[in-house]
């Protein structure tokens, strides 16, 4: 019997070491230092860790199919439309018990792009504003309209910052809707004619930009290579925080702007064809954990959308409005909804239009 | 006794030919016809993001369906004209750069000494050991308004503002440039090394000074030299993607961030067949006539 039962043990034991595997796919910079290892630790399954930095190469992968990945992090418009494709399976709630400890609202709010929330959990979740060299800005308008997307959009403001540099977040949709937000429309139409007015925008103040670029923008800021940037929230405060780390005399502060701007969800989820479902849901559960999520947002400054981890997170970052914004902001704040392929497309090539004017 | 060696030869011959033939078949052919048939379909959202150009209706019948408005499209819209004549004019001068800095090099090297010839050599080649991503973040790091070229020109005194080059189109020559460096030395060194001394001397004894010998001598007689290090670096470098996104400006638009676009940003893969359908044949079919032009120099002489 006692026989019998060691080797039921060992096969167990083989059977779990054999599948005990998950190959998780995330944003670079974008996970705490010990989250991989304390998941090692508590779970015993090997976690292949690969990073990839913008939406569109993640798409390209899951689209081609067998990319090989059991957990994936799109962001919400992105995951909207890959969910059409039949790129991911539902998750198996009865594995996720850390469920418990999400905010029921932020849920809600990403059921828009993932009805029910049957695909996916919420990651981390942030804004694209903007950043600034206090003294820079202080220097050459000393009553500059910070608090404004003015600080883009207005020729007469933007063009006083050229000469130190503006960068632009190399992301059509995130800027586009932004113009059209900033001009009193919709964000989510699809009409040529609004699209129109936002490429013009884009382009009264098209001069005074120095580069558009997703990442860039975060050692430039730090380093004063550049002095205003638009970006997303957790890299343009990694920049702040670089600034000081360097003691560079530089000094960065980030801003949602009160007229409002883009607010993205980054979600967990697991492809159709992945090989390791259990362990998927075994580390989506792990990083729902309130101690574990409450880590990763004290290391990269993104908010979590993890209610039982709030109080475990140092209060510096629950206070920073970049990362956990007032209520009033946040009346402000809209989600990018998937697009059309056609209208992506015209999107896409106003964007070039605006960028190299071809 | 009977000639054992020859038939044997001959048919090893036959099968040494097949290994390249079987090559391009496997990794040129056979992905261009992917790549053709993705080219004719109509995008989705799908997985993969098209849709299918060869559909079984019913056991043994087939509907093909092909779509030809991704090549009326690439047509119509300037854009795609545009960034290829831009990538053609970014190529040909940084090919020129490169002519003009790896000329010079490739002569010292070819009328140095031998133990330092060989150091010179290795020197060129050096470069490669590192991997070419880090080599394009030096320059950023070199190239950047507070980096390490402006420090020194500032410091010197020689400018009074820090100059602009990173994120222009000069940053890209010098990027390609840098990069293809050896591809165009090499070539250019087996030429000059090949060249006969004693030609020099001999117009150099009727009144030549160095520069017209050069001209009227070495530089006709390393023609092919040229002609082959050019294009090694002007092939690679029109559907060069990783220097001009790193060190190249917004407005810099080659075809292969066109490219990027249409797979990465519109997910339109058959578009970005299309495209890459059309590049490959524009850049196949020149050189086909030029290397045949040069067969026929070669005949000639």
């Amino acid at each position: 019997m006692t026989r019998f039962l060691t080797s039921v043990l060992l096969l167990a034991a083989t059977s779990v070491q054999a599948s005990g595997v998950v190959n998780v796919y995330n944003w670079s910079d974008y996970i705490a230092e010990d989250t991989i290892a304390k998941f090692e630790a508590e779970t015993g399954i090997k976690v292949n860790y690969d990073v990839f930095d913008t939406n569109e190469l993640l798409e390209a992968k899951l689209l081609a199919g067998s990319s090989g990945y059991d957990v994936v992090v799109p962001t919400g418009n992105f995951l909207e439309r890959q969910i059409q494709a039949g790129v991911f399976r539902p998750l198996d709630t009865a594995q996720l018990p850390n469920l418990a400890n999400m905010d029921a609202e932020i849920s809600r709010i990403v059921s828009q792009h993932d009805p029910d929330n049957k695909h996916s959990v919420v990651y981390m979740w942030g804004t694209t504003g903007l950043a600034y060299d206090i003294a820079k800005i202080e220097e050459r308008m000393p009553n500059a309209p910070v608090n404004s997307w003015d600080m883009i959009f207005d020729p007469a403001v933007i063009s006083k910052f050229a000469d130190c540099g503006v960068a632009i977040l190399e992301s059509p949709s995130d800027m586009l809707a932004t113009a059209k937000h900033y001009l009193g429309i919709d964000p989510a139409s699809e009409s040529a004619a609004d699209l129109e007015k936002a490429e013009a925008l884009w382009m009264s103040v098209r001069p005074h930009v120095r580069y558009f670029h997703a990442s860039q923008y975060i050692n430039d800021l730090a380093n004063g290579d550049i002095c205003l940037a638009v970006g997303y929230s957790g890299d343009l405060l990694q920049a702040r925080d670089r600034a000081v780390e360097a003691d560079n005399g530089v000094e960065v502060a980030y801003v949602i702007p009160e007229e409002g701007g883009v607010v993205w969800f980054d979600l967990m989820a697991i492809p159709a064809d992945a090989k390791n479902v259990a362990e998927a849901h075994q580390f989506i559960n792990f990083v729902m954990d309130a101690q574990i999520a409450a880590d990763i947002t004290n290391y990269v400054f993104y908010a979590n959308a993890n209610s039982a981890s709030t109080p475990l997170i140092d209060p510096e970052v629950t206070s920073d409005p970049g990362i956990y914004p007032s209520e009033a902001v946040k009346a402000g704040l809209f989600a990018l909804r998937a697009h059309s392929p056609r209208y992506d497309r015209i999107m896409n090539r106003t964007w070039t239009r605006i960028k190299t004017g071809q | 006794m009977k000639p054992l060696g020859l038939p044997k030869f001959k048919n090893g011959h036959r099968w040494v030919a097949w290994v390249p033939t079987l090559w391009l078949l496997l990794f040129f052919l056979i992905p261009f016809l992917v790549v053709a048939k993705i080219s004719l379909s109509e995008a989705a959202i799908a997985m993969p993001p098209y849709l299918p150009v060869i559909e079984w209706v019913e056991s043994g019948v087939a509907q093909i369906r092909l779509n030809v408005g991704n090549y009326l499209f690439i047509i119509e819209d300037p854009l795609y004209a545009a960034s290829y004549w831009e990538s053609v004019r970014i190529a040909l001068v940084s090919t020129l750069v490169t002519l003009l800095i790896g000329y010079p090099m490739a002569h010292v090297i070819a009328m140095s000494p031998e133990p330092r010839r060989t150091l010179l050599l290795i020197l060129v080649i050096l470069p490669f050991w590192t991997s070419f991503l880090l080599r394009v973040y030096a320059w950023i790091a070199i190239l950047k308004t507070n980096g390490l070229l402006n420090s020194v020109l500032l410091h010197v005194g020689l400018i009074s503002e820090p100059l602009v080059i990173l994120q222009t189109d000069v940053a890209v020559y010098l990027g390609i440039a840098y990069t293809y460096l050896p591809f165009m030395v090499l070539p250019l060194y087996a030429a000059l090394s090949r060249l006969d001394r004693t030609l020099l001397e001999a117009s150099a004894d009727l009144g030549a000074t160095p520069w017209v010998s050069f001209f009227t001598v070495t530089l006709p007689l390393t023609l092919p030299g040229i002609f082959a290090g050019s294009l090694l670096v002007f092939v690679p470098a029109i559907g060069e993607f990783v220097i001009p996104a790193l060190l190249g400006g917004n407005d810099t638009l080659m075809i292969g961030k066109v490219l990027w676009n249409e797979f990465f940003a519109n997910r339109d893969w058959p578009i970005a067949s299309a495209v890459a359908i059309i590049m490959l044949c524009l850049i196949v079919g020149p050189l086909m006539w030029l290397n045949r032009l040069q067969a026929k120099q070669e005949q000639g002489a």
